[in-house]
């Protein structure tokens, strides 16, 4: 990991340059674009990814033994689904011409489309084009991806959790809210501690779906710190020394965070 | 009416869930004119196999075959799965049986060394690799899955080593088994299941891997499935069908040997976070 503060210089030795790389990299505004874009996308997913995993969570728990089996299956397999293929057919989905969207937008009719988004003919709209609505689609597919997960931890957490305590609440005439808020959420925190954190890991490095969404490493406005990092040091001219204090800055925001989970853990160990 | 209403929204969501995976099966398997329809139909009216057959009789990449690609892929998942499983077998029957020094050092690092983002290696390891001579070869991408699956493939097995009872080794060894005799007849039938388990976890991590194989990899006969198909459907006039048959193909294995591992996957990852 030394090679960050090098740089590569033709077939001779890599000169020390100290902290020059990280200096350079700090300094640059488009880092600071980077690492917003990074923060953002991040927290936007984790967000969408816990809200829409604990409600499907909880609703799993509610349903029927079959009806519950199968949904689950249904939803692990979005999870399972590698990251590339999932990314391609979400591309396709929103391909310009042919894809599903596209005709979706094609078929609402021409006055409301007009009205609402000041244009009736969708074929051949750039989806990808403007960076809101590429993070768009890009948190679409890692919700998509990461959601299923959230879902059946929530669910393992809830079978854990005695039924009496949720059924005396509603006797005492607690709503859904209320009773989510005062005994499930409270039941549950390491579960959703673990959760928020593991998420979070996943989501600042993400790589394979931006890549493949964004057809390579051309796409700067959209960058985030993975890309980034690699872009840096392998599009020429290649930036071996930038690229590797671009990494290093994301595992130390990652290992912050991995802190964190290794202590929540451990805190559970001891009171297990 | 409640119970109803439960039960919509759960399939909503298996939809939304489902529908990609579904979309991409029955999108591979349309006719051209099918597929570039003003009017797209849910379900394929004349399901074909031409992409399929399309995609293994042509080129991805002008001469090399999706066939050469696949073959890659096997190797280099093939030879990782075995290498690790060996590697991992002996491994977590000396930390779990035997005591040595730095045996606590080593189990730490074990947990530590999968903290360590793997996309913040990939420049290192690119100058590693092209040190040691490896750069555009396959073994450069065996002996890096092999090093990223090795911890976490070690750390599972420790657990089921540490299952069988010693009694059991014991007695065969009282009868006169030898100490090999033991491992294979005894361990080794008991810690099969677990094996099994460890060796599709590498298998997944493997046969994924995109961003190692993109940085290591230059000769286009060389690439593996995932690099190629990044490439393959970069073109301008992107063929869906094809793309989706490949896309297919690529993630049936996954799918398959996923479901037999999902229930130690989540229980694992959520281990301890709920007091019984």
């Amino acid at each position: 990991m030394l090679d960050n503060v090098r740089q590569l210089r033709g077939d001779r030795e890599w000169p020390w340059v100290g902290f020059d790389n990280y200096a350079q990299v700090l300094g640059d505004p488009f880092f600071r674009t980077v690492l917003r874009n990074t923060v953002l996308f991040a927290t936007a997913n984790v967000v969408l990814a816990m809200i829409l995993g604990t409600l499907v969570g909880l609703l799993l728990n509610r349903l029927g033994k079959r009806m519950a089996a199968f949904v689950a299956s249904c939803v692990l397999l979005a999870w399972a689904t590698p990251a590339l293929t999932g990314t391609i057919v979400w591309k396709w989905i929103f391909d310009d011409t042919s894809g599903l969207v596209t005709w979706l937008f094609n078929v609402l009719p021409d006055g409301l489309s007009q009205a609402v988004f000041r244009r009736s003919d969708w074929t051949g709209y750039g989806w990808f084009n403007s960076p809101l609505l590429f993070f768009s689609i890009l948190t679409l597919v890692v919700v998509w991806q990461s959601f299923p997960f959230v879902a059946v931890s929530v669910l393992a957490g809830l079978k854990s959790v005695p039924g009496e305590l949720h059924e005396a609440a509603r006797v005492d005439g607690a709503g859904p809210w209320k009773v989510f808020w005062k005994i499930t959420f409270p039941l549950l925190r390491p579960v959703f501690g673990i959760l928020v954190v593991l998420s979070t890991i996943w989501d600042f490095k993400v790589f394979t779906q931006q890549f493949v969404l964004a057809g390579g490493t051309q796409d700067r406005p959209t960058f985030m710190l993975a890309i980034y990092s690699y872009a840096e040091a392998f599009s020429p001219p290649p930036k071996y020394g930038i690229g590797a204090a671009i990494a290093v800055l994301l595992t130390l925001i990652l290992l912050l965070v991995t802190g964190l989970y290794v202590r929540m853990v451990l805190n559970q160990e001891e009171y297990a | 009416m409640k119970r109803f209403a439960r039960n919509c929204a759960a399939l909503l969501v298996a939809l939304f869930a489902v529908f990609p995976v579904y979309w991409m099966v029955a999108t591979s398997l349309k006719p051209s004119s099918e597929i570039f329809a003003s009017t797209p139909r849910p379900v394929p009216a004349e399901p074909t196999l031409e992409h399929y057959r399309e995609l293994l009789a042509g080129n991805l990449i002008p001469g090399v075959t999706f066939a050469d690609f696949l073959l890659n892929s096997l190797l280099v998942t093939g030879a990782t799965v075995v290498l690790s499983g060996l590697v991992a077998l002996l491994a977590a029957t000396a930390v779990a049986r035997f005591r040595f020094p730095l045996r606590t050092s080593f189990l730490i690092m074990l947990l530590v060394v999968q903290m360590v983002p793997l996309e913040a290696l990939v420049i290192p390891l690119f100058l590693m690799i092209q040190r040691l001579g490896l750069y555009n070869t396959l073994p450069s991408l065996i002996l890096t899955y092999l090093a990223f699956s090795l911890p976490f493939a070690i750390w599972m097995l420790r657990g089921f080593v540490a299952a069988v009872p010693k009694e059991l080794e014991e007695a065969a060894a009282i009868d006169g088994a030898s100490r090999a005799q033991t491992f294979r007849r005894i361990l080794f039938p008991l810690v099969a299941p677990g094996l099994v388990a460890t060796s599709i976890f590498s298998f997944i991590t493997a046969w994924n891997e995109l961003i190692f194989a993109l940085t290591f990899i230059n000769d286009q006969s060389r690439y593996t499935l995932p690099v190629a198909m990044t490439f393959f459907f970069g073109r301008d006039d992107t063929a869906w069908g094809a793309v989706m048959a490949a896309s297919t193909l690529f993630t049936l294995p996954v799918l398959l040997f996923f479901l037999l591992v999902q229930r130690r996957m989540v229980a694992g990852l959520v281990a301890g976070a709920v007091k019984g």
